[in-house]
Order: structure tokens, then sequence, then C-alpha cells
């Protein structure tokens, strides 16, 4: 299997996590030892929570995580896990990500970016690794950290940078801001600036995938939904009531946790009680698996499994991803708790560059097929950049708009009568 | 104590509401009376048999018959998978009913009571009533939130508390608080079929209320306008604006002040928000003197927002400094005389008149 492109295995590495002394924190030593077992999560522990899926409806042919890759290395030719142009589609994608992202960083020091703004280098083969597997009516449900996931959605660069910049070109007409990307036409259902807000809403989506099939009889709806957020969320009681209802109701939904082990400035060990986050998915009746979330083709497997679960209507699975911001949680934020050790270990594992390894190293791409790629993003957010800048602001009047979707808020119609004295307002017959 | 009390002024209620409601329009001769409840579950029903995508999610909505059995029969009707009895998760079920609501769907959802409703109260304002602002259009919300809201008989603090005020401030919503069975099938029926989040505030002690109601509100395709309030009792010399129960309170004490003398014009608000200002703004033109009623704490409540409207609009025709009448500003006590204490009589409406009118009374005991 991969060998090539084997992630670091962190199974090998004890990695100092007790930042305590470069900083001011009581250092807590007792943390050494979830520390430890959390990173290097041992082999037997995830073997248990893949037993909860059912290995043997698997093809056999991949598995996404090292201590399995580790039994197949015997094999003599390593199979590939993806075709040139997926290999190039998922590239694209991520620099696009990485792009985008350095391009908000520039344009908020230079004035232009304004407010909150969340950066997400580093975790794009998360968002690359689910979302490219989606059909344009599947609905992603993202948080503030949202840039990404948008255009890996399909939103268009343009109409991200302009939201950014707060113009009316916008896909949200300057009106939602950094932490508010809507797009109807993507599926793309926000955007939302509280944490685990945006759970309940995907277990809604997911719902209404079902309620389709079974009430409104439109037999082939399986529309899957995907649910975006960080480690900081899974301590959220949201999160709990959703994992419950959708287990329970077996909604077409995947939980997708970026675990970059940090909230703000709170670790992850330092607000969980049991920081291994996948086995939460078992407590609640659906699978919980834990894999390498700065390798984006370990995350490509464990979404096909888990999107295909849901589509075949299996119900929910929670996945998290071990991944790792490279910037600070927002731009506002000075990131001075985090260990310079911590942070160029992950950097050593830059998901772009990982990728760029496996496509050359298996002569699914060239160097200069990768820097033409490189070049026409630089050219795409660029454009991006100028279109937002030429683009005008949102025009007084637009304040007062939008607030209802009727518009005068009144249940007034287009020709300005009450709708309810329209005799033809009553669609349907009702039976009482 | 408090069920004969309550026995006493649905038979009062009775008599009084009937004329008022003859004298504004010509309906057939054969009216029928109809509880509150009845009235709710009767809209339910259509709605739901009339548009497949509205479903019915909440506590006890579905096995229970509902609660307060609002939903009688429904999941008999329609099955588990349109009306879906929840767990104990008002944020969870709420944000769901969003979500649902994000791709077309229609959901209502019933909080036990609005009490409850601060356990969801994120979603409510922040991805029901701003979702359509935020995505700019795209996302429009068609959700009806509703439950019984405001005080109960002896349920205590943690059940008794008005929402009125709270989400009528915030825009992106609509807040209606029907009084009548009339009230409750159109409005409830025009919030289902709106296109926006709306905020349905019931109240307990009315559903059992019986109303008498014609041949048009028994329609199924019988709806309320959102925004208009309603002139339950024309008069000349003073406005009472109320909403919920106490319209009920205030039309008893313009019987009671006509002996006096005072002829009392009673509007029953219907729309928090949009507030119907017009309405009362032109009722003030015309008595000068305005009393606003309402159950919730005084502070930043509905009373508050009249009356800056009527200083606003009316300055001019102001006779009298503009009185509100409002709960006590103590969470709600347990002891049934201090209960009665707490929330507004209908002896404190026809004094604040009287006061308004220049009738010299004393004020009554402050808390």
């Amino acid at each position: 299997m991969s060998t090539a492109f084997s992630a670091a295995n962190f199974s090998t590495q004890s990695f100092p996590l007790n930042h305590t002394s470069t900083t001011t924190h009581d250092s807590p030593l007792v943390f050494a030892k979830p520390t430890s077992q959390f990173l290097r999560s041992t082999p037997k522990l995830r073997l248990s929570s893949f037993s909860k899926l059912n290995l043997s409806r698997r093809s056999g042919t991949v598995v996404a995580v090292s201590d399995v890759v580790k039994q197949k290395k015997s094999k003599s030719t390593p199979t590939l896990l993806i075709t040139k142009e997926e290999g190039l589609e998922l590239y694209e994608d991520m620099v696009l990500g990485r792009a985008f992202e350095d391009m908000c960083a520039q344009m908020y020091y230079r004035g232009k970016m304004f407010g909150f703004v969340h950066l997400y280098n580093g975790q794009e083969a998360v968002s690359t690794g689910f979302i490219k597997l989606l059909k344009q009516q599947d609905s992603v449900v993202s948080t503030y950290r949202d840039h990404v996931h948008a255009l890996s959605k399909g939103v268009p660069a343009r109409a991200v940078m302009s939201e950014l910049f707060g113009k009316t070109t916008g896909c949200c007409r300057g009106q939602g801001g950094s932490m508010h990307m809507f797009s109807r036409e993507h599926n793309l259902l926000g955007g939302f600036a509280f944490i685990g807000e945006g759970i309940p809403i995907a277990t809604g989506a997911a719902f209404t995938s079902k309620y389709k099939r079974e009430v409104l009889k439109e037999a082939d709806c399986d529309h899957v939904t995907l649910a975006f957020f960080g480690d900081g969320t899974c301590n959220n009681g949201q999160f709990f009531e959703c994992l419950n209802m959708a287990s329970l109701w077996k909604l077409p939904i995947v939980f997708v946790v970026e675990n970059n082990l940090w909230a703000i400035g709170m670790s992850h060990l330092r607000a969980t009680s049991d920081p291994q986050i996948y086995k939460k998915g078992p407590a609640f009746g659906m699978p919980g698996i834990h894999v390498d979330g700065m390798d984006v083709l370990k995350v490509r497997e464990v979404a096909k499994e888990a999107i295909g679960r849901a589509r075949r209507g299996e119900g929910p699975t929670l996945v998290e991803c071990e991944t790792y911001r490279f910037r600070g949680h927002s731009l506002a934020d000075p990131d001075e708790l985090r260990d310079p050790a911590e942070k160029a270990h992950y950097a050593a594992r830059d998901p772009i560059t990982a990728l760029k390894k496996y496509l050359t190293e298996n002569n699914l791409a060239s160097e200069s097929e990768l820097k033409a790629i490189d070049k026409k993003i630089d050219e795409v957010v660029e454009d991006a950049v100028e279109f937002a800048d030429e683009s005008p602001v949102p025009p007084r009047s637009q304040l007062l708009e939008n607030v209802f979707a009727d518009p005068k808020g009144f249940g007034i119609g287009s020709d300005g009568r009450y709708r309810c004295e329209d005799p033809k307002f009553t669609q349907g017959t009702a039976h009482v | 104590m408090l069920g004969v009390v309550r026995k006493k002024m649905l038979g009062q209620s009775l008599l009084k509401i009937r004329p008022a409601v003859s004298m504004l329009r010509s309906y057939s001769s054969a009216a029928k009376q109809m509880t509150v409840r009845d009235a709710l579950n009767s809209a339910l029903d259509e709605e739901m048999s009339a548009d497949q995508k509205v479903f019915l999610m909440g506590e006890e909505v579905g096995e229970y018959q509902g609660a307060y059995k609002i939903s009688k029969g429904l999941l008999e009707k329609y099955g588990p998978e349109r009306v879906l009895d929840t767990p104990i998760t008002e944020a969870g079920f709420a944000g769901i009913a969003v979500g649902a609501a994000y791709h077309g769907l229609k959901p209502v959802v019933e909080f036990m009571t609005f009490n409850f409703s601060m356990q969801a109260i994120d979603h409510i304002i922040n991805s029901a009533a701003k979702s359509n602002y935020m995505s700019a259009g795209q996302m429009s919300v068609p959700i009806v939130f509703r439950g019984p809201n405001g005080a109960a008989a002896g349920v205590g603090a943690q059940h008794s508390q008005c929402y009125a005020a709270w989400y009528a401030s915030c825009p992106g919503l609509k807040v209606l608080t029907p009084y009548s069975s009339e009230d409750a099938r159109g409005l409830l029926k025009a919030a289902i079929r709106d296109p926006d989040p709306v905020v349905f505030l019931e109240n307990e002690l009315l559903y059992g209320e019986s109303f008498s109601v014609s041949d048009e509100v028994l329609d199924s395709s019988f709806c309320l306008p959102i925004g208009k309030a309603k002139i339950e009792r024309v008069g000349r010399d003073v406005t009472i604006t109320a909403f919920s129960k106490m319209v009920g309170h205030a039309l008893k004490a313009a019987e009671i002040l006509e002996k006096d003398g005072i002829d009392a014009e009673v509007i029953n608000l219907r729309s928090i928000r949009p507030l119907d200002r017009s309405t009362i703004n032109a009722s003030v033109r015309k008595t000068n003197r305005l009393i606003t009623v309402e159950e919730g704490f005084p502070q930043h409540g509905v009373g508050a927002e009249i009356c800056a409207s009527v200083v606003e609009e009316s300055f001019a025709y102001l006779d009298a400094p503009v009185e509100r009448i409002a709960g006590a500003d103590v969470p709600m006590p347990y002891a049934a005389n201090l209960e009665r204490l707490a929330v507004p009589q209908v002896e404190d409406i026809v004094r604040a008149v009287k006061r308004a009118c220049y009738r010299s009374v004393p004020l009554a005991a402050a808390a």
C-alpha cells in the first residue's frame, strides 16, 4: 500500500507535547501520560474502532491506518490509491486552499479585509479529502474556518474573496463575511460563528434527505451531509445531542472532527477528559475512526467508506482527523502558546508537500505539471483579488434587504395585498 | 382554588366576546364554539394535510398526544416520519429543524414551554432569524417555533416567563401572540405558510377557553395577516393595548369601566413583530390616552416599545402620560396570593385607566 507515502509514524516518535517548559502554564506533568497515549495511538486502539466498521464489506484493497498499512508492506507491488486525474485534482484543490489563505493574510494586513478571519493553512487535506468525493447536491456545513470548505465545494474564488472584502459581488453580497459563507447553488449551508451550531444544522440537512426519501417519495434521494467542526466543539452539548439523534434516526451524515489540538489557546488535552474523540462515536452506536489528517490519501479512503455508508442508508459515522493549523486561531491571534517544536513537527508533514512527493515518486505527475498548477492557482487567486478590489461596495439600500424572505414581512404578496386574502393562497386541499 | 377562578372567568369571557365579535363583522348567525386547543389542533392538521413538507417535531408531540394535547391525533394520522417525538435536546432538535428548513421543508417545532426555548435560543436567533440576511436571501427558513408562553398557574419562576419582548427585539423573526380561537387558527396557518421564521407564543391558560368562531374561520384556507392588530372593542376615551391572555383581562376591565362612563378601546395586538404601529397610533390619535398591558417583565418590554412608538409618532395627541402595566419585576413566586400580585389583574387595568383619565385613584402599592 502507499508505502512511499506513509505519513510520519507518530507511533514511534514520542512527541514532547508538554509545552509547559516554554510557557507560563502550570506544569501538569500528569498530562504527559494522556499526551503520549493520544499521539501515539496504539495499533490496538485503532483496530478496535475499525472493527466497528464492517470490514468484510470493504473490497479489501485499502485501509487507511498505519498499522494495517504495515501489514500490507510485504506485498510486492504497491497499488496506487488514485489515478493521475484524481491526483492532480486533489493537488490543485489543496494548493488553491493554501494560496487563497495566504493571500487572505496579506490582504488582511493591508487593510482590505477586516474583522475576524480564521485561516485553514495546514488542514487542507481534510477539506480536499472529504469534499472532493461529494456531488453537488450533497451538503457541507462548516464553522467560521470555512473559506477552504467553500472553495473545495465549488464556490468560485472570486465570490469568496469579494465576500471577504465586503463587496456586493460576494457569495452573500457582503452581508455574511468571513465566518458566514453560504451558497445555495453549491449546497454550502454555512459558515457559523458559534461552535457546535453547525452540527444540528447538518443533522437537519441529513434529516431532510431521509424525509425526502420516505415522506416525499423522492426514491433516489441519497444526499449526504458533512459536518466539519473542531476539537473544542466535541465538548459541547449540541455535539452529543446530534450524535444521539443522528444515530437514533440513522441519518446520512458524516461528522468530521478537524482535531488540530488547539481551541484558540486552549489545548485539547487541557479541555477534555478523554481526548480520544473517535471513541465517542461507538458510545452512541456509530463507528468512530481516527485518521491522520495531514495525509490526503488516507483521509480520502476513510471518507469514501464513511460517505458510502451514509449513502447506503447505514447511518452516521464519526471521523476524527488529526490535523494542525499552521497559523494562529485567527489573524488577530499572536499564537504564543504553541510549542515551536510542535509546529515544526507538523510543518514537516505538510499535506501538500506529501502529496507532491507521492505523485512524483509514483510517476503520476511530473514536477513541471505540478509547477504549472501552482502557477495557474496563483493567477486564479490574483484574479480573485483584482475582481474583489474592483467590485463595488453594497449600496445603502442593501442594508434593509433580505431580512425576511417575504419582502414586506407582513405576509404581503407582490401585488401589495395580504397574501391570506388571495383565494388561491391554499396549495392543495386539506382533508380534515 | 385557581381552577375555580378559571371556570368563573371562562363563563364571563363567553358573554363578553360574542358581542364584541359580532359588532365588527357579520358572519352567518350559527356561530360555533371552539376551544383554542381545538383551533390549534385543526390548524396543524389542515396544514399538514395540505402540504407534505410540513412536519411537527418536539417532546411528547407524538405518542403522548402532545404535552398539552395540542397535537392530539396527529401521529395516528400522519405517522412517525411527520410527527416526531424527540429526545430532550432542545438545542439539537431546534437546530435540526433549522437545517431541514434550509432545504425547503417546513418544520413546526414545539417547545413544551417557551422557557425551554432558552436552551435552543442560539438556533432561533443565530441560525434561523439571521440566516436569510447573512446569506443574502439564499437560505430562507420557513420554520415555526410554537408553544405555551408566559405564566400558568402555580408553576414557579422557571416555567412562567414571557418571551415576547426578547424575541420581538430580534430582526429576522416574526412574533405572533394569538388570543382567541380565531386568532389561534388564522395566525398558526399564516405562520406555517410564511417563508420566514415565526415564533408563535400561545398561552397555557387559554388552551381550554372556548370562543365562538364563524364559518369563515372554520374554512381550511382561513388565514390572518401577520402584522395586523385587531380592534376587539371600539371606544372613544382611552386605548388599551394587550396581547394573549391580557386581552381577556382588558375586555373585562372595559366592561367595568363602561359603568363608570369610560369608553375604552381594546386592541388585540396579535403580532408583536412586526408591530402594528399604524393601528395603535391611529387609535391613540382618536382617544388621546394609552394603557399598555402585558404579562412579562416591565423593563424593555412590549409596552416600552409601544410607548416609544406613540411618543415618536403621536406625541402631540397625548393628553396623559402613557401607562404601562406589566408583570411585577420579580421572578414569578410560587405562593398563590403572591402569584396573583405578580401578574396584572383586571383591577390594575381599571385603576390605570382611571389614572389616565385623571379620575383620582391612588397608585397600587409598589412591590
